[in-house]
């Protein structure tokens, strides 16, 4: 199983005699542990940077359950409203406030290390969120949802949601101003829901907003209900990706039978212990260093006041820059005297819909217009699919002008410029942006995989100009080395689907023909435009246009050679 | 369902060729897999100083982890929070250096033991498809059917009928207390109904203190709430009903009114409209005095107090609600009846 010879794992010996044997034979003895660590102890998995983006997710979510707890014994989910008689801050001293607001308050101000680890837990919470986004990013961008891992990528994204619900719960309990207007907000988009909304709301708030109710539910939700899932689908994400093998990036010696790096012990175990550590430890120097939401200078929970320039935490900012950029002029309707508010459902409601929507459904679409059902354990080069690297970047562009729509009051404020025309920028963007941003990426992507044909075929310019006996000028081009070639012709350039004829042999019309005829749309709008690997013959051809043809010849210069013939297109 | 033309048989990663221009040429369809590159040595495996000066740098990192840890006891009896927020900022910081110096120490002595110092010799393992063996499907299929046929579930139809209605029924016994309780008296008609009544006085938020109209200048704001009891204000039924009863107060020049939502519901000059925001309940809290315009900060939905609160920018569709008002004997503001529709964002039944 394994090229190196430092193999040291040997079975536990009939008769241990040091205390850690003496452990380990107790413990086998009971649990045939022996077995597992022969499974797991030397695991191979490939090495690459991007591979860490999801462990920084759940090194935050180990440091959020770390930072949670102490802060659960401190904090005190009321909302019976009591006077703050704490002397610090000064500014609360004497106020009518929740329970909860002046617990959070205490923690703050009398526990020793309190606010170091409220700041702690605010800032992971927005780093792993931020690290879940990146992290689904590499795992589209490299086409690691394909089969086998379509079921885990769906456990991601239910992953990923459920992140937002945490932070969203989380934000919500410290009663204070800011969180009270973004439960509110969320009060008007829950009675927006048509037919039920009302009873929704008074669901969520046990009865008319904002009740007594709302924090101490918000606090089972955060601590008990979220966790919990988030706990038990880590561990199904894990389970899987163990179950799979972690893919791996192409390159030489890589193919979907084998997986190559190094070892789980000791060198993994040793890097992902660092890196936990090194993630907690920057997440400590941001919650020392970087004060986040200093609630006692908002106050506790009044209907009353709101102050501009309040923006919910990051990943929230997409849908309050779709509530914000949505124009109400005769967007809400009465039909038969009720009334349908899709001034909020479409931004609040469709719009995250669609997103999460896209997110589920991806791998299987993608499946199915390529026809394609091996397994793929080798990664793609985000060029080497352009639709789909196309597609990734659309929807990123819609969520970050949603983002910066989110903050337009700031913007307007940071570069004294008119509210109003941001938002009609914003909202020309929204659909502008998007597919500008299609088309530049396919392109980008296209023109990338035609450079590495040019490079494959023709090799490296060296900047070494030859002249010729006959006067001819030539510049001495070098080829591409084994490693780097396979690197660049070793991806698939799948062609649309093939539409099977409308009737059968016998002239009988088809049963489904209509469906793979949408199908066939679909397909030909992802594979129609594509960038063919090199083949050994074209290179040969490549090689023979000039007069030198020897392939492994360190001078030779390759000339012109068709290069556009790798383009195909089928209309 | 078309079969797509050029999937290989095989899951390799190989390249297939497909057709091109240069059909005329005979040569092997793919490039063959050049192997893992050849293993390239680092300086700590080829230079024993290097190696031993890794070593020592790892040594050093865990000992300055050790440091911060004491750094942090030392913060934490030396520098406790005192004097307010300057005070626990200080004691935050120190807390948190020495927590990041102890939690990175651990962090980069193991990266960069396992980067220098660790086995850096690429393995190779073998994969397995992930489907199952036909074997063992046989296998769990014919288990199954002996399990079922044991269970005889197949031919005891009613039997088979009970165990499916008692499964889906039992979560009644849970669900229908928690429905019945979970949303309070369940009377959504609430939403309709804010303190506010004919002859209820305007009180400034929060003092409670009522307002004359005569102390309301041309150009000036009021936030108001209805007129209640102090006592009633320190209770939380109040927080839920000032949600819905807040109104924001301006006095313009009665020239300056384009238009009212109902005939003399202004008073002199003076009008009032909720200040709950119709696209999803923020307080409409920013007025501005040229235009008079208010503006939600939270989503930017502009109204023109001028003209009935017309919505003239942003995601609001209805106009901001107004208040009647007129003067009582005493010449306060008094309101002259309740809303005439409900106040804040719109909902299924709002016009029923």
């Amino acid at each position: 199983m394994s090229t190196t010879a430092s193999t040291k794992h040997t079975e536990a010996p009939a008769q241990p005699t040091t205390g850690a044997g003496k452990a380990a034979d107790y413990l086998d003895q009971r649990t045939s542990i022996g077995v597992a660590v022969k499974e797991f102890a030397r695991k191979v998995f490939p090495d690459h940077w991007s591979f860490m983006l999801g462990e920084i997710a759940l090194f935050s979510f180990v440091v959020l359950l770390i930072s949670g707890i102490f802060l659960t014994m401190f904090f005190q989910p009321s909302m019976a409203l009591v006077e703050y008689h704490g002397e610090h801050p000064a500014n609360m001293h004497g106020q009518l406030m929740s329970v909860a607001f002046a617990s959070t308050l205490e923690m703050s101000f009398e526990v020793r290390g309190g606010l170091l680890m409220r700041q702690i837990h605010h800032w992971s919470a927005l780093i792993f969120m931020a690290a879940i986004v990146v992290h689904m990013m590499r795992v589209f961008f490299t086409g690691a949802f394909r089969k086998p891992r379509e079921l885990n990528w769906l456990v991601g994204c239910t992953l990923m949601i459920l992140g937002l619900a945490a932070g969203f719960s989380g934000y919500s309990l410290p009663d204070d101003v800011l969180s009270g207007n973004g439960l509110r907000i969320t009060d008007g988009v829950i009675k927006s829901i048509p037919v039920i909304g009302s009873f929704m709301s008074y669901m969520v708030f046990g009865g008319e907003f904002p009740g007594e109710h709302i924090v101490p539910r918000l606090f089972t939700i955060h601590i008990l209900v979220v966790p919990g899932l988030l706990l038990a689908l880590i561990a199904l994400h894990l389970f899987l990706m163990v179950l799979h093998k972690h893919t791996q990036y192409p390159g030489g010696g890589r193919t979907n039978q084998n997986v190559v790096g190094y070892p789980l012990f000791p060198v993994y175990i040793t890097k992902m212990t660092g890196n936990f550590f090194i993630v907690f430890g920057v997440l400590a120097l941001m919650g020392a260093t970087m004060a986040i939401n200093n609630v006692w200078n908002y106050g506790p929970f009044d209907p009353s006041p709101v102050s501009a320039g309040a923006q919910p935490d990051w990943y929230m900012l997409f849908l309050e820059g779709a509530l914000r950029l949505m124009p109400g002029q005769g967007t809400e309707w009465v039909i038969l005297g009720y009334t349908l508010s899709l001034n909020v459902l479409i931004p609040a409601v469709v719009i995250p819909g669609i997103l999460f929507t896209f997110l589920f459904v991806y791998p299987f679409v993608e499946a199915k217009v390529s026809g394609d059902q091996r397994e793929h354990h080798v990664l793609d080069r985000p060029r080497n699919v352009p639709t789909r690297t196309a597609l990734g970047v659309t929807f990123l562009t819609a969520f970050i002008i949603l983002a910066l729509a989110g903050s337009n009051d700031l913007i307007a404020t940071h570069f004294d410029l008119s509210i109003n025309t941001i938002t009609w920028v914003f909202r020309i963007l929204l659909f502008v942006g998007p597919v500008f941003a299609f088309w530049v990426t396919k392109r980008v992507c296209l023109g990338l995989q035609r450079k590495d044909r040019e490079l494959v075929l023709h090799g490296h310019e060296t900047g070494r100009i030859v002249r010729f006996a006959n006067g001819e000028y030539i510049e001495v081009h070098r080829p591409l080395d084994e490693q780097e070639r396979w690197l660049r012709v070793n991806y698939d350039a799948p062609v649309p689907l093939r539409l099977e004829p409308k009737t059968d042999a016998r002239g009988v019309k088809r049963k489904g023909y209509a469906a793979d005829r949408r199908w066939h749309r679909v397909s030909r709008f992802f594979f129609e435009d594509r960038v063919e690997p090199v083949t050994p013959a074209e290179l040969a051809a490549a090689h023979s246009h000039g007069e030198h043809d020897a392939l492994g010849a360190a001078e030779h210069p390759a000339l012109e050679a068709g290069v556009g013939a790798g383009t195909a297109q089928e209309h | 369902m078309s079969e797509n033309q050029n999937t290989p048989a095989d899951a390799s990663t190989e390249v297939t060729a497909h057709g091109t221009d240069h059909g005329e040429l005979v040569h092997p369809e793919r490039f063959t897999d050049p192997g893992v590159p050849e293993h390239r040595h680092r300086l700590t495996d080829t230079d024993p100083q290097a190696n031993k000066r890794a070593e020592r740098t790892v040594t050093l990192l865990f000992v300055l982890s050790i440091l911060g840890t004491v750094g942090t006891l030392v913060a934490y009896v030396m520098v406790p929070p005192e004097g307010g927020t300057s005070g626990v900022r200080l004691s935050t910081l120190l807390l948190g250096l020495g927590l990041t110096v102890s939690l990175l120490g651990i962090g980069i002595a193991g990266i960069h033991w396992a980067k220098t110092l660790m086995g850096d010799h690429e393995m190779i393992q073998e994969r397995h498809v992930t489907r199952s063996s036909d074997e063992a499907r046989t296998g769990a299929v014919a288990d199954l059917k002996e399990g079922a046929a044991d269970s005889g579930i197949g031919r005891r139809g009613v039997l088979k009928g009970a165990v499916l209605s008692a499964l889906a029924l039992f979560p009644l016994t849970i669900a229908v207390p928690l429905i019945g309780s979970v949303g309070g008296d369940w009377k959504v008609s609430k939403f309709k109904h804010t303190l506010w009544e004919k002859g209820m006085r305007l009180a400034i938020d929060p003092s409670g203190r009522p307002i004359r109209a005569a102390d309301v200048t041309v150009g000036s704001v009021f936030h108001v709430i209805p007129d209640v009891t102090e006592e009633y204000r320190e209770s939380h039924e109040w927080i839920t009903e000032k949600s819905k009863a807040v109104v924001l107060l301006v006095r313009l020049d009665p020239q300056d009114i384009k238009s009212e939502q109902g005939e003399g519901w202004s008073y002199d000059g003076i009008v009032a409209f909720s200040k709950i925001c119709t696209h999803v309940g923020c307080p409409v809290a920013l007025y501005e005095q040229q235009t008079h315009h208010l503006l939600c900060p939270c989503h930017q939905s502009t109204f023109d107090v001028a003209d009935s609160a017309k919505v003239v920018f942003g995601p609001a569709n209805r106009p901001l609600p107004q208040l009647p008002i007129t003067v009582d004997d005493e010449g306060y503001l008094v309101a002259q009846d309740g809303f005439a529709e409900p106040v804040g964002p719109s909902y299924w039944e709002r016009l029923k």
